[in-house]
């Protein structure tokens, strides 16, 4: 008997879920105002929701169909998982996208798939609800489209004609890891089509040299996705792979997903809760590269076994671990060094130099900023405030340590 | 004596600035006006009595565009205080036009902290409000309702966002603050409060049904969620209402997930299996230059694949009379998976354009496949390949020459030379001239690499060594 639209949502978006990448940002500006159709971008992305889970919902995540060839192990889909299997029609998904839209549910979709029959199979079915919803039913909003690897040129282009953003997950952060958990991914074919396109994204934004505008291309850039804690690959590499990323492909954002157990689950993974805090500080370390100024080698470079430390953040770890730059003055020092202060963030850092401009600033200053005093104390020097040697303090590491709690004795 | 100005709870601009304006303009002093809410009890602290504005004007109004919008969005939060910080801050930006960027000042701190509360406060609304469908109009276009509580007087400032986002059906939203709608031509906004609505909508339990299987059960962090979704915003959100019990049954779902036992893969995973199995054997490789290229993207003998995107196999005729080597694959050959296609390589085209040799009469190639680079930032940085991925890529440099079996081989700059005739010549010894080397049955022209003409900017000298390359690459036509 054929499942209700119902049972299928919920099949598909149960499926869907372990993608983390949810961004509706970085796209053109667009609305309807003019066309008097459905749908804008605003630049900005928007959150509609958040599930206890702590993730937001901003797209309509979810799969064509979850029947796949690939028998990829940390994947819930793969071929040999006793998962309930299920497909949308591309009307169905279109359908969904639209209805909760026009209740403000989501700021657009997210389409991935399973492969069936052909990359070329699946990259075709996918295009086709991206190519109805923009053309047959005028849809602005945001459109994000997995893409296949070997997928043929011509679908990418298409694709990348109706997307705002596309994205190839590289799944492990190495490619020996890749090799073990998906042997019939190819590390190889996933870095070839990144590197494909972000020359077409690049070229999409160059004008031709009769003025002419190039054909519109993935105007979101492109992202990817990095499983941590199936494989043993420490931080190190994890944010070796995320600098070659960025750096080679200019890409918007690589996602770290803590793999976490999945129902019928593969006898070669880790039976254990998801890692959330490792995750929670690859994520800080990803903040701190496209922000900050700071390069992923220096946040581990003084790591014992190339580890984030887990109980203080990447950025006082690297403070602490390079005391003779600090203390740092906060009337004369240059933006960068600020950037590296425990405690200043990005709109601080604004806002002390808009400040010093016209006056000195004093350490009590920052509390009306809304900073920490007590964790910025060490690391800057001030009108009336210098840390002296609290900088240098051997314990200084454990003052920011959340008080240690006696365990009970039953 | 205290000047009193009653005005309505709303975020109307205008009344506060008509205001502000005629007391500014008789500079009366901020400490010398009450600021009272319309409709709530007087301020039992002063006795004041109301003043209108009479009296001499005395003083011209000063103020930049950029601060206009920062007392427009003060006075869009719901506190009380918010005229009186408003004509506080007007009060002293006539003296100080630079006041608003002062983040210490405490009248700065705390209108900022207002802005950041009320644009929070719209952006949360264009996120939470959840529409409901009602009976289409008459004219058969689809009509939508919503009832939403935003934090502060938000109304006016999403407004837009509304319009241009659902212009394509009629939309209603009740607030206890007021009312914006549109009927496809126009936008009204209403400060009248306004009641809630029951109404039921079908797609509600579709998206609750989302809702529901897109949580991922093995990570629980309601903390997280609360903090961008707040309780105050639950009551109006259907799938708010799930939450509870989602995070209820969490615990249980994941412990059933670790307890239950593996079981025998499906039947079409066998089927499936066999059919890729079976594929992958069709695809084989014919020989020659295409299954070198093949082995050349399978190589692994130096640690430089483990970054660069892919090897970079040389391009061209098996019966090319001339082969260019250059040094290694840069930063567009990487991603494009072609040789010279970057910046240097289209100086060298140009070249061979200007010396009057085609590019399809060559094979091109490099003496290291791989790109070696270091990051800064997000841009990669060419690094010259060491001593060691020379020696790497030595075999299949020498596999290409013996498929090719060029008459000529033209080594660009210092790697290029070593990977071609060893490490005893110099380059600068033996530039343009044309050494026939009978050990190899081939003739060797080295040339500068086109990189280092491109480093030299647009100086003279730059083009005196692009004619020197060109100079240099003529002598290949006497080979072709």
């Amino acid at each position: 008997m054929k499942k209700s639209l119902s049972e299928r949502l919920a099949i598909l978006s149960d499926a869907a879920k372990y993608d983390a990448s949810c961004a509706s940002s970085g796209s053109t500006r667009r609305d309807s105002a003019k066309t008097g159709g459905l749908g804008s971008t605003t630049g900005n992305g928007i959150c509609h929701a958040y599930t206890p889970d702590g993730r937001c919902i901003s797209l309509l995540k979810i799969l064509l169909t979850n029947f796949c060839v690939y028998d990829c192990a940390y994947c819930i889909n793969r071929s040999s998982s006793n998962v309930e299997r299920a497909r949308f029609t591309p009307d169905e998904v279109i359908w969904l996208t639209l209805e909760f839209y026009r209740r403000n549910c989501i700021e657009g979709l997210f389409l991935s798939s399973g492969i069936i029959q052909s990359s070329d199979h699946t990259m075709e079915q996918l295009v086709q609800v991206a190519r109805d919803l923009r053309l047959k039913h005028g849809f602005r909003g945001y459109i994000h489209l997995k893409t296949i690897p070997d997928a043929s040129p011509k679908l990418l282009e298409e694709a990348g004609l109706y997307a705002d953003r596309l994205s190839i997950n590289v799944e492990m952060p190495t490619e020996t890891g890749l090799k073990d958990y998906a042997p019939e991914k190819d590390a190889g074919g996933i870095r070839r089509a990144m590197g494909d396109m972000r020359l077409k994204i690049d070229a999409a934004k160059e004008k031709t040299h009769t003025g002419r505008r190039a054909a519109r291309f993935s105007p979101g850039g492109q992202s990817t996705q990095m499983i941590i804690g199936a494989d043993a690959a420490t931080d190190r590499d994890v944010l070796a792979s995320s600098s070659g990323l960025y750096g080679s492909y200019g890409l918007r954002r690589v996602y770290y997903s803590a793999f976490s157990p999945i129902p019928d689950a593969s006898a070669i993974l880790p039976v254990r809760s998801p890692p959330l805090q490792r995750e929670h500080r690859l994520y800080q370390a990803d903040w701190l590269f496209r922000f900050y100024g700071f390069e992923f080698g220096e946040l581990t470079a003084t790591r014992p076994g190339g580890m984030l430390d887990l109980e203080i953040d990447p950025k006082l770890a690297w403070a602490l671990d390079n005391r003779a730059q600090f203390p740092v003055d906060l009337n004369r020092s240059s933006k960068e060094m600020l950037l590296r202060v425990p405690g200043l963030g990005v709109k601080t850092v604004q806002a002390l130099l808009m400040a010093r401009r016209h006056r000195a600033i004093r350490l009590e200053d920052l509390a009306r900023l809304n900073v920490s005093i007590k964790k910025v104390r060490p690391f800057v020097k001030a009108v009336g405030w210098s840390p002296a040697r609290l900088t240098d303090r051997q314990d200084l590491r454990t003052l920011f340590l959340p008080a240690p709690q006696q365990m009970s004795l039953l | 004596m205290a000047v009193v100005i009653t005005l309505a709870d709303t975020s109307e601009f205008d009344p506060w600035r008509q205001n502000a304006r005629a007391a500014l303009q008789r500079n009366i002093p901020p400490e010398h006006i009450v600021w009272r809410l319309q409709g709530k009890d007087a301020d039992l602290f002063s006795r004041a009595e109301t003043t209108s504005f009479e009296g001499e004007i005395r003083r011209e109004i000063r103020l930049k565009a950029s601060s206009l919008p920062v007392l427009k969005d003060v006075l869009c939060h719901s506190s009380p205080e918010r005229f009186a910080l408003a004509y506080r801050l007007l009060w002293r930006l006539q003296d100080d036009p630079a006041l608003l960027s002062i983040p210490t000042d405490p009248d700065v701190g705390q209108a900022r902290r207002m802005v950041q509360q009320v644009r929070r406060a719209a952006h949360k609304m264009t996120a939470f409000v959840r529409f409901r469908e009602q009976d289409p109009t008459e004219g058969g276009r689809r009509r939508f309702l919503s009832w939403f509580e935003p934090d502060h007087h938000v109304l006016e400032k999403v407004s837009s966002f509304f319009a241009k986002r659902f212009a394509d059906m009629d939309w209603l939203i009740l607030t206890p603050r007021g009312s914006i709608s549109w009927d496809g031509s126009t936008l009204n906004c209403s400060f009248t409060p306004c009641e809630k609505q029951a109404l039921e909508d079908d797609v509600e339990r579709l998206w609750q049904t989302y809702y529901a299987s897109t949580f991922n059960p093995a990570r629980v962090r309601t903390k997280a969620m609360r903090n961008e979704m707040p309780r105050r915003y639950w009551k109006n959100l259907p799938e708010a209402a799930l939450i509870p019990q989602l995070v209820a049954e969490a615990e249980k779902r994941v412990a059933e997930m670790a307890a239950r036992e593996a079981l025998p893969p499906p039947k079409f995973h066998q089927a499936v299996q066999d059919r890729q199995r079976a594929r992958v054997l069709r695809e084989q490789t014919p020989g020659g230059l295409a299954e070198l290229a093949d082995d050349i993207r399978a190589c692994r003998a130096c640690p430089l694949h483990c970054h660069a995107t892919q090897a970079v196999v040389g391009e061209g005729a098996e019966t090319a009379k001339v082969m260019i080597v250059g040094e290694q694959p840069g930063d567009q050959e990487d991603l494009a998976g072609r040789p010279f296609v970057g910046p240097a390589g289209q100086l060298l085209m140009g070249c061979f354009q200007e010396a009057g040799i085609a590019r399809e009469s060559l094979y091109l190639t490099n003496a290291v496949k791989h790109f070696r680079f270091t990051t800064s930032g997000r841009r990669r940085i060419h690094q010259t390949p060491g001593i060691e991925h020379i020696a790497a890529c030595q075999p299949w440099l020498k596999q290409e020459i013996a498929l090719v079996k060029p008459r000529l081989i033209v080594s660009l700059g210092a790697t290029a030379l070593r990977a071609v005739s060893g490490p005893s010549d110099r380059l600068r010894d033996i530039r343009g001239t044309l050494r026939h080397r009978k050990d190899k049955g081939w003739s060797h022209l080295c040339l500068a690499h086109p990189s280092w003409i491109l480093r030299l900017g647009s100086t003279e000298q730059a083009e005196q060594e692009r004619q020197a390359m060109i100079a240099g690459l003529r002598q290949i036509q006497s080979v072709l």
